[in-house]
């Protein structure tokens, strides 16, 4: 039974790390440039990677046909059959960074110029949802996480010092924590959002959202990490520390914060999905990340014209992925509760 | 008893004037109010935007303002609404309803199911009614309350069964008493249905959890044995099993409101969460101000009542 859970942690670990692993290069995986529009395939459907040919043989290299309007309907659109656009493996493409550091001209995926490489379609502007779910995906998931670094962060130290120094500081905190804890999570987000700037660029919205969002949320770790150094501070081998002269910074760094690395661990597995849902809603009503970057938000929003939300199934990507993480991080959250519960 | 609840309400009138306090300080610092759009305009002077600021009170020190606000409340206005040029009372009363009438009845609703669910799932642990509705509730827990609304809006307006957006139809004035309940009922059903399903398995689980735990308690072994019915077993078992769950109805209205409020943008039910977006686009800060407190005494009172719920349920909290 325990081994069969620790296997569990690490697929589960596994998994995630891979999904990160394919955003955070995202400019390897991307066939196209996120913002390179191409206005004439505006909402084109995602290109079928086809095997086998019109006379019947079988290709080992995958191709698309060009999509041209259909003979009898202007709008509606038809393959054309005639040309074959081979797919290209490992192709040389525009520049793109990796974590910022690196650049490369590498691309996993490409074709001939014209050809209709949209492997999830296209949106309004004939972008490729694919390649901007990617470039978007880095942008939700790095404020998921660095959201819940600073809110982890601020929750250790003030838990620590209301557990740790009690008094004043521990009832100061506590009553700042309770009145943070008695606003709904949705509408808090958006009560301090509304008293930031509006018109923003990209850079600036993804900086202001993981500020917002990490300085909300530190009210839950703080009592769960408060409680942990109250328990913690009155062991024996603490106190005997203590008298052997151990100072209070010592005693912290040495026996009391290591103890709170479950719990935190824990909390990280649950806050990081809830923070880039944080980001996506944010931005999915318009007061995050806006055009031109692509987050997982601002990609979903334009589901709420009707037409689009009928007619194209595949603008429903980012919800998929946002599904995905969200189901990779609740069986990591799982998986860590019962690694937790069974290590007692 | 008096002496309970005169504390827990204190104390939850306390928390609200904290949070009042707190969005005063937050709407200092904030850069720009509904007057910073009017500098950008040439014919509009410098000057005309400052009395227009001095007229409001918007020039005023924190203190001063946080004080007028204070008495508008009182006087029962919540302040100016710049965009409506009206009080906001009225503006927030009306959407208020609106809120609360998808809220309750999802509430309902919610308890409504996960009750006998959770009692089946508990009643026959580990056996097949146990695990589908666990795989059910953790299912639908991955499923964020986002993308919930969304494939709900897409269900509706591909099946055309039910209305999409608003509360009433066009020519809804028109209609007869009996028309107009059935036409709202049909737009609401969509809302609510999705807003219970937001914190179903939350409670499913609960309710589960609790249940097993009554039943593992040596008074059912002793009631069964001694041949009662089933039924009558499980109701004493329910009554033992109440006390966590009237306190997880409170913790739950934090998250019922938040989804409420994707699922009026969503589905454009014209409650507090369109208003709340529309006032933080046009800096209609008082508006914003009492969106929040909406949120605010809703959460808050709900926990109030459980409070008040368990101090009736459970005989423990009364001899304290």
């Amino acid at each position: 039974m325990k081994m069969a859970s620790r296997k569990r942690l690490w697929v589960v670990l596994a998994m995630l790390a891979a999904m990160h692993a394919v955003v955070l290069l995202a400019g390897f995986f991307s066939p196209h440039h996120p913002a390179r529009q191409n206005r004439m395939a505006p909402f084109a459907a995602p290109s079928r990677l086809r095997f086998v040919d019109e006379q019947g043989q079988f290709h080992f290299r995958p191709f698309v046909y060009a999509r041209v309007p259909h003979p009898a309907d202007p709008r509606a659109r038809t393959e054309a059959r005639a040309r074959a656009y081979p797919v290209r493996f490992f192709v040389e493409g525009w520049e793109y960074q990796v974590a910022g550091v690196f650049r490369s001209r590498l691309h996993l995926l490409g074709a001939d110029e014209g050809a209709p490489l949209f492997l999830l379609g296209t949106d309004e502007y004939g972008r490729d949802v694919f390649s901007r779910l990617l470039h978007g995906g880095q942008i939700s998931l790095l404020a998921g996480v660095l959201a819940a670094g600073l809110s982890l962060a601020l929750g250790t130290a003030l838990g620590t010092l209301a557990g740790f120094f009690g008094r004043w500081a521990d009832a100061g905190i506590m009553r700042l924590a309770e009145l943070f804890l008695s606003l709904p999570w949705v509408y808090l987000l958006l009560a301090v959002r509304a008293f930031l700037p509006l018109h923003i660029s990209p850079a600036e919205a993804f900086l202001l959202i993981t500020v917002v969002v990490g300085m909300i949320g530190w009210a839950r770790p703080a009592r769960l990490v408060r409680g942990v150094v109250l328990s913690a501070k009155e062991r024996t081998y603490v106190l005997a520390a203590r008298g052997f002269g151990a100072s209070n910074f010592y005693l912290l760094r040495k026996h009391i914060l290591p103890q709170t690395h479950g719990v935190l661990l824990t909390q990280a597995s649950l806050l990081i999905p809830q923070y880039i849902l944080a980001e996506v809603t944010l931005s999915f009503l318009g007061l995050g990340v806006g055009e031109p970057a692509s987050s997982w938000g601002n990609m979903l929003s334009s589901l709420q014209q009707y037409h689009v939300l009928t007619s194209y199934w595949w603008m429903f990507a980012p919800g998929g992925a946002l599904l995905l993480f969200a189901q990779g991080f609740f069986l990591l959250a799982s998986a860590l509760q019962e690694r937790a519960s069974g290590s007692l | 008893m008096t002496r309970y609840l005169a504390a827990r309400a204190a104390h939850a009138l306390l928390l609200l004037s904290g949070i009042s306090v707190l969005s005063f300080v937050f709407f200092q610092l904030a850069p720009g109010d509904f007057f910073s759009d009017l500098r950008l305009n040439p014919s509009i002077s410098a000057e005309t935007v400052a009395a227009l600021r001095a007229q409001y009170g918007l020039d005023q020190p924190l203190h001063v303002k946080y004080f007028r606000w204070l008495t508008s409340v009182a006087q029962g206005e919540f302040g100016y609404s710049f965009s409506y040029h009206s009080p906001a009372a009225p503006l927030l009363l009306a959407r208020a309803h609106n809120t609360l009438f998808l809220t309750i009845p999802a509430t309902i609703l919610a308890w409504l199911l996960a009750v006998p669910l959770g009692t089946w799932a508990a009643a026959r642990a580990g056996e097949w009614p146990d695990r589908v509705s666990a795989a059910g509730a953790s299912a639908l827990l991955s499923v964020p309350d986002l993308l919930l609304a969304l494939g709900v809006l897409a269900l509706a307006v591909h099946t055309g069964a039910f209305p999409v957006g608003g509360m009433v139809s066009l020519g809804y004035e028109q209609l007869g008493a009996w028309e107009k309940v059935r036409d709202i009922l049909s737009h609401a059903f969509l809302p609510v249905t999705a807003l219970a399903l937001t914190i179903l398995p939350t409670l499913l689980r609960h309710v589960r959890a609790a249940m097993v735990e009554a039943l593992a308690a040596p008074f059912v072994k002793a009631s069964r044995a001694h041949g009662l019915p089933r039924r009558s077993v499980m109701r004493h078992a329910l009554r033992v099993a109440a006390n966590p769950l009237i306190s997880l109805f409170g913790l739950t209205l934090g998250n019922l409101l938040g989804a409420s409020l994707l699922i009026e943008v969503i589905l454009s039910w014209p409650g507090m969460g369109p208003l709340l977006l529309e006032a933080i686009s046009a800096r209609d800060f008082h508006v914003v101000i009492g969106a929040v407190m909406f949120s605010a005494v809703a959460f808050i009172g709900g926990n109030f009542a459980a409070d008040v719920l368990l101090y009736a349920a459970d005989p423990r909290i009364r001899t304290k």
